[in-house]
């Protein structure tokens, strides 16, 4: 125990000593590219202290420590704390004052608008909603709550009604011959290009088979048998071929992510590439 | 010195994997922490040793461009930032360029954000894009940031008719009444294409629900690459093109540059990353690969003894 609080203070004062160096290091860099002073000083800081917290951040691919827990939580707490701030500057402020009060406006200096009382009913759900916190008349802020969900109900259910199942399903009604002028045009006007006639087509179809025979899989009340059975089983690839694009996808977006942080400590804070 | 990177990084990479192979083939455990490395090596050397490959748009890329391109000179274009700086890597590249490409074709730029930290990396792009780059272009007369403002797809739902009753002012406290860009704009009907850049809720799939497609506007997306996958079937009826996450933005950076001369010597970090991201598919690839062969020897030993 007194020796893992020992190694645990050992490699804390380390990680201090080389943040202090990468510190200095970097305000002289700064300062050799003409950057003023305590400008210089105050952006060293900054740099050396995002690099000490994707460093803290990568330390959880060897296991899980106290670095790694400090710069989750600073995480959490500065992304909530900046929600909060500039809702209420860009909606209580830029929203709300304009409408209710010239002289609030004035302090907050913003343009005021022309007076509308019903700029009063978003705020008391606003301050129904805050009343969760109390005990006693927490029961209020369910009011807010099933405003909230229903009109967001409402409102998604018309739309994605319209967006999401009526034009998509008009979305696979596509051409299975694209531009079709007979074989002699085909074969005069082959060619593979990616938005031409074959590609068009070809994608086209695939669309139709995918949809149909995805269909066919999620179709329960027949067995799949026959037919039926050989239309199933392309569903099924047709979703594992889905499923691993996806996954790619996936790769790809996270090592991105990884390419970003690498740039930051690589070009930023080390200044090993242009 | 890019050929020297690419062949270091392929004999590290090859080396290792050999090492790998056999390692897991006569049965011994690999350590996940040696595929982080694996990888952690793949993404940093063609970073350090400016390893990239040559890109060509796609349809699906070439969509957006082409919209943009075709746009007579003075159309709005609005372009939403919904996205924060977890997502900055892999989509600030794609806003980024279509801030750069409208400015180009002079086109009038409305910069919103359906997130919070839209706001702040539209300001970004504010001062690294347009201050920079395009110096004689002045705020409120040929772009604007308009800001966040809460309410998710409520805000659509509202702008859809009057921008007003949502946005008083622009992100500096100005009126928009007085801004000379806003006028003649009273809702998003009155833009002439819509972009939204991000992969997250809100995103482009509410911008299709709520604005393009009750709107009849033309809408085009920047997507994060996780999200890609869920937006390809509003293609191409419902969004007019599609970035997939960095690929895309690669496709459009490479389109531009192949295009404009002034873009010759641009920032293209989508290019950049594409080189980390070949080697680390090969590495991925590589392990799926090593991950089956070791699966089946063992097996077939299995049944062997």
């Amino acid at each position: 125990m007194a020796n893992s609080r020992r190694i645990s203070m050992i490699i804390l004062a380390v990680v201090i000593i080389l943040f202090a160096v990468s510190w200095i290091l970097k305000t002289m860099t700064l300062q050799a590219a003409g950057t003023d002073g305590l400008l210089s000083i105050r952006d060293a800081f900054f740099i050396t202290f995002a690099a000490f917290l994707t460093l803290a951040i990568f330390s959880f691919l060897y296991k899980d420590n106290p670095y790694y827990k400090f710069a989750e939580h600073l995480f959490v707490g500065v992304s909530a704390a900046y929600w909060m701030s500039v809702g209420f500057w860009s909606t209580f402020v830029g929203n709300f004052i304009p409408k209710v009060s010239t002289s609030l406006s004035d302090f907050f200096e913003v343009p005021p608008k022309e007076f509308e009382i019903h700029y009063f009913v978003p705020l008391i759900l606003g301050i129904m909603l805050l009343m969760r916190l109390s005990t006693k008349v927490g029961w209020l802020s369910r009011w807010s709550l099933a405003f909230i969900v229903g009109t967001t109900a409402g409102l998604n259910l018309i739309r994605y009604l319209r967006t999401d199942f009526i034009t998509q399903v008009s979305n696979t009604f596509v051409p299975l011959l694209v531009d079709w002028k007979g074989i002699g045009p085909f074969f005069s006007d082959f060619s593979l290009n990616a938005s031409g006639q074959v590609v068009m087509t070809l994608a086209n179809w695939m669309i139709f088979v995918g949809v149909f025979s995805g269909l066919i899989y999620f179709f329960f009340s027949k067995e799949h048998k026959g037919f039926f059975g050989y239309a199933s089983r392309v569903g099924i690839w047709v979703l594992m071929i889905t499923f691993g694009a996806s996954f790619g996808y996936t790769v790809m977006g996270r090592v991105s992510l990884l390419v970003g942080r690498l740039t930051f400590l690589f070009k930023d804070w080390l200044g090993l590439v242009n | 010195m890019s050929n020297i990177g690419l062949i270091l990084s392929i004999a590290v990479i090859v080396g290792g994997l050999l090492w790998l192979t056999i390692r897991s083939l006569s049965g011994r455990e690999v350590e996940r922490r040696i595929i982080f490395l694996f990888i952690g090596i793949a993404v940093s050397i063609p970073l350090l040793f400016d390893i990239t490959f040559s890109e060509k748009a796609t349809p699906i890329v070439k969509g957006i461009y082409d919209k943009i391109e075709n746009l007579p000179s003075g159309s709005r274009i609005l372009i939403s930032f919904d996205y924060g700086p977890s997502m900055a890597p892999e989509v600030e590249p794609m806003s980024n360029a279509f801030v750069r490409h409208s400015l180009a074709k002079d086109h009038k730029v409305v910069i919103m954000g359906l997130w919070a930290t839209g706001q702040s990396l539209g300001a970004s792009a504010v001062e690294n894009v347009i201050k920079s780059e395009f110096p004689d272009k002045v705020d409120g007369v040929d772009y604007i940031n308009i800001g966040y403002k809460a309410g998710n797809q409520g805000v659509l739902n509202v702008i859809i008719t009057d921008f007003r009753k949502m946005y008083a002012t622009d992100v500096n406290g100005v009126d928009l009444d007085s801004v000379e860009i806003f006028k003649g704009i009273r809702s998003l009907k009155d833009m002439d294409l819509m972009i939204s850049v991000g992969g997250g809720f809100p995103g482009i799939k509410e911008w299709v629900l709520f604005a393009a497609d009750p709107g009849n506007i033309p809408l085009a997306g920047g997507s994060a690459a996780v999200s890609t996958p869920l937006l390809y079937p509003y293609y191409p009826k419902q969004l007019i093109g599609l970035l997939g996450g960095i690929k895309g933005a690669a496709e459009y950076e490479s389109e531009m540059k192949k295009n404009y001369p002034r873009f010759a010597d641009m920032p293209t970090p989508g290019i950049k990353m594409m080189g980390p991201q070949t080697l680390a598919h090969m590495v991925v690839m590589a392990f799926i690969i090593i991950g089956n062969l070791s699966f089946f020897f063992a097996k077939r030993k299995k049944s062997d003894g």
